[in-house]
C-alpha cells in the first residue's frame, strides 16, 4: 500500500486495529453512559408504551421512597464496616507475608483462594455456614456461646453476615496490593530502625503504615466503590430482605429495573449511587491523599 | 534471639489460623458433597464425613442441566478469553506504538469511563440490546464482553516498555504494523497476554450480574447462574448443592494454583483487577 506519508499509514492502521474495540465500547459503554441520563427523566416502563418525559420526577420520588432511604442507610453501615475492616486486615496480613516465614506460598494462595471463586459459590456456601444449625453456630456453641439464629432471615444480623462474607473473600485481593506495596520499602529503612531499638510494632507504625500511603489509598478507593456497588451477594443470600434489612442501594436499583421494570426510576436510582460514589471518592482524594511523606 | 523467634512462630499460628478460615468453608463444602448423609446439619459437624460417596457428583451430572450450563460457560468464556487477549493487544499496540488524530482524546475517554459505576450502565445497556433483539441470546450474553477497556490499557502499558529499536529493523525492511505486531510484539509479550487470558478468563466464568439481566431461559443460564437458579429448590439437598458449587469452582481454581505467580504480578504492576 502507498501512503502520502508515514503519519497517514500509522493513522491507518490505528483506526484499523481500533475498529472492533471502539466500536464495541461505544455501543455497550459511551452510549449507555449518555442514555442512562435520558432514561432517568422519563417515566419508562418496559410493560407500559407510554413513556411520558417527567423531568426530575423520578429523583423525587427516590428520595421520598422508604425502600430507598432504607438502602441508603444499609448501604452507608456496609461501607463503613467493611472499607477500614477490610483495608487494616489486609495491611496487617501484608504485613505477616512479608517476615520470614516458612510457607508463605501457601498462605498466600490459601487466603486469595476466596477472591478468585464465584461469587455465587461462596454466597451459597455461607448460606450453609449462617443456618440456624449450620456451621457458625456449631463453632460458636464450642466455644460454649449459645447462639440459635439463623443470620440471613433475622433483619439485625443479615447485613453484618454479608458483610463479613465480603471482608472474607476480598481481602485477599487488597492483601496482595499490600504486599506489592511492601516491596518498595527499604530494607535499610527498618535495618536503622532496629539498631535505634524499635521494635516490630513501632515498625509497623512508624514506618510501614506511612510508607504505605498510596497503596492504602488504592485500596481504600476500590473497596469503597466496591462496597456501593455490593449485588451478587445480596440477590443470593437474601433477595434484600428481610423487609428490606439488606436491601442495598445497587439492589434496589436491580430491583426497581429488572424486577418491577419501572426503568427510568431505576436508572434514575443508579445515577443517585454513582453521584454518592464520585462526591466519597473526591472527599477522599482532597481529605485522604495518596500522597506519601 | 529468643524474643525474635517467639514472635515468628506466633506469626506462623496466627497465619495458619488465619489460613483454616481462608480455606475453611470450601473443605467443609469439599465435605459435604461427599457426603451419603444428606441432613448436613446434624452436630457434631464433622469435616471428614462418616460415609462417603460420589453419587452427588453423578446426580449433578444426570440431575440437573449442569451439562448445558457447563456448555453455555464455557462459550461464553471461551470466546470472551481469546477475543480479549487479541483485540486488547491489538488496541494496546495501536496506542502504544502509532500516532494518530484523536489518540489522546479516545484513551483519556476510555479510561474516564473505567470511573464510572457499572451499576448505571445496566438499564441503557439492557434497553439497547432489547433494541438490538439480543435479550436472551448468546450474543446478548457474550458481545458486551468481548473487549475490556482494563486489559487495554494493561497491554498498552505493556507494549510501552519494549524497546523501540526492535520494530525499527522491521520498518526499514517495509514491513507492515500488522506485522509488526503479529510476529514482533506478540510473541515477546506472553506473559502480558497470559494476565489478559487469565483476568478474562476468571471474570468471564465467575460472571453474575450480567448474565442474570440478559438471560431468562433456564437452559442458556451460565454455571453461576444456574446454581444460584437452583438454590432454594435444592436446599433440602445439600450434598448435591455443594457438589455442584465444587465443579464449578475447579477450572478456576486449576488455573489459579498454575498461574498463580500472574496473579500475583499483574495485580501488583497495574493495580487493576481484570
Amino acid at each position: 500500500m502507498k501512503f502520502k506519508s508515514i503519519n497517514q499509514e500509522q493513522a491507518v492502521w490505528a483506526y484499523t486495529f481500533l475498529a472492533f474495540p471502539l466500536l464495541l465500547i461505544s455501543v455497550f459503554i459511551f452510549l449507555p453512559i449518555v442514555f442512562a441520563f435520558g432514561v432517568s427523566f422519563f417515566d419508562w416502563n418496559l410493560l407500559i408504551p407510554d413513556k411520558p418525559f417527567v423531568g426530575l420526577g423520578n429523583y423525587i420520588e427516590i428520595f421520598k421512597d422508604d425502600v430507598f432511604i432504607k438502602a441508603v442507610k444499609n448501604t452507608l453501615f456496609y461501607t463503613i464496616g467493611v472499607v477500614p475492616t477490610q483495608t487494616i486486615l489486609a495491611m496487617f496480613l501484608a504485613f505477616l507475608m512479608n517476615q520470614k516465614i516458612p510457607g508463605k506460598t501457601f498462605f498466600r494462595v490459601a487466603i486469595y483462594i476466596p477472591a478468585i471463586t464465584s461469587s455465587v459459590v461462596t454466597s451459597i456456601i455461607f448460606v450453609w455456614i449462617y443456618s440456624k444449625p449450620g456451621l457458625l453456630n456449631f463453632l460458636l456453641s464450642k466455644l460454649g456461646i449459645e447462639s440459635n439464629i439463623d443470620y440471613l432471615t433475622n433483619p439485625s444480623t443479615v447485613l453484618p453476615a454479608i458483610m463479613m462474607l465480603n471482608v472474607w473473600s476480598t481481602s485477599g485481593y487488597f492483601m496482595v496490593s499490600f504486599l506489592a506495596g511492601l516491596q518498595n520499602i527499604p530494607q535499610s529503612l527498618y535495618e536503622a530502625a532496629k539498631i535505634d531499638g524499635a521494635n516490630t510494632w513501632q515498625q509497623f507504625w512508624k514506618i510501614t503504615v506511612p510508607m504505605l500511603r498510596p497503596v492504602t489509598y488504592f485500596v481504600m478507593v476500590m473497596s469503597l466503590i466496591g462496597c456501593f456497588q455490593v449485588f451478587d451477594q445480596v440477590f443470593v443470600m437474601s433477595s434484600g430482605g428481610p423487609d428490606n434489612a439488606s436491601t442495598t442501594m445497587s439492589y434496589f436499583a436491580y430491583q426497581n429495573s429488572f424486577k418491577y421494570f419501572r426503568f427510568g426510576f431505576g436508572a434514575a436510582s443508579a445515577i443517585v449511587l454513582a453521584m454518592i460514589i464520585f462526591t466519597t471518592t473526591a472527599i477522599q482524594k482532597k481529605y485522604f491523599p495518596p500522597d506519601s511523606y | 534471639m529468643k524474643k525474635i523467634k517467639l514472635q515468628k512462630v506466633f506469626f506462623l499460628v496466627f497465619l495458619l489460623v488465619v489460613s483454616a478460615i481462608y480455606i475453611g468453608p470450601f473443605l467443609f463444602s469439599l465435605s459435604i458433597s461427599f457426603n451419603t448423609n444428606k441432613d448436613v446439619f446434624q452436630w457434631p459437624i464433622q469435616l471428614i464425613p462418616d460415609s462417603v460417596t460420589l453419587a452427588n457428583y453423578k446426580s449433578v451430572w444426570n440431575d440437573l442441566p449442569f451439562a448445558r450450563w457447563l456448555i453455555n460457560s464455557l462459550l461464553v468464556t471461551t470466546i470472551q478469553t481469546v477475543s480479549n487477549v487479541f483485540f486488547s493487544a491489538l488496541a494496546g499496540f495501536a496506542f502504544a506504538r502509532l500516532e494518530f488524530p484523536g489518540k489522546k482524546l479516545i484513551f483519556t475517554l476510555l479510561i474516564s469511563s473505567l470511573m464510572i459505576p457499572g451499576i448505571i450502565l445496566l438499564v441503557p445497556k439492557f434497553i439497547i440490546l432489547n433494541e438490538l433483539h439480543l435479550v436472551n441470546t448468546y450474543p446478548g450474553l457474550i458481545i458486551p464482553g468481548l473487549v475490556s477497556i482494563t486489559n487495554i490499557f494493561l497491554m498498552k502499558q505493556f507494549f510501552e516498555s519494549i524497546p523501540k529499536d526492535l520494530e525499527e529493523a522491521a520498518l526499514i525492511d517495509g514491513c507492515s504494523y500488522f506485522r509488526i505486531f503479529w510476529q514482533i510484539f506478540l510473541p515477546i509479550s506472553k506473559p502480558a497476554l497470559a494476565a489478559v487470558a487469565i483476568y478474562t478468563f476468571q471474570g468471564s466464568w465467575n460472571e453474575f450480574l450480567w448474565p442474570v439481566i440478559v438471560l431468562y431461559s433456564d437452559n442458556m443460564y451460565t454455571l453461576p447462574l444456574g446454581m444460584a437458579s437452583l438454590k432454594d429448590e435444592l436446599q433440602t439437598n445439600w450434598p448435591l448443592l455443594m457438589a455442584g458449587t465444587i465443579l464449578i469452582s475447579l477450572p478456576t481454581l486449576a488455573i489459579f494454583i498454575i498461574f498463580q505467580r500472574y496473579f500475583v504480578e499483574g495485580v501488583a504492576s497495574t493495580g487493576l483487577k481484570g
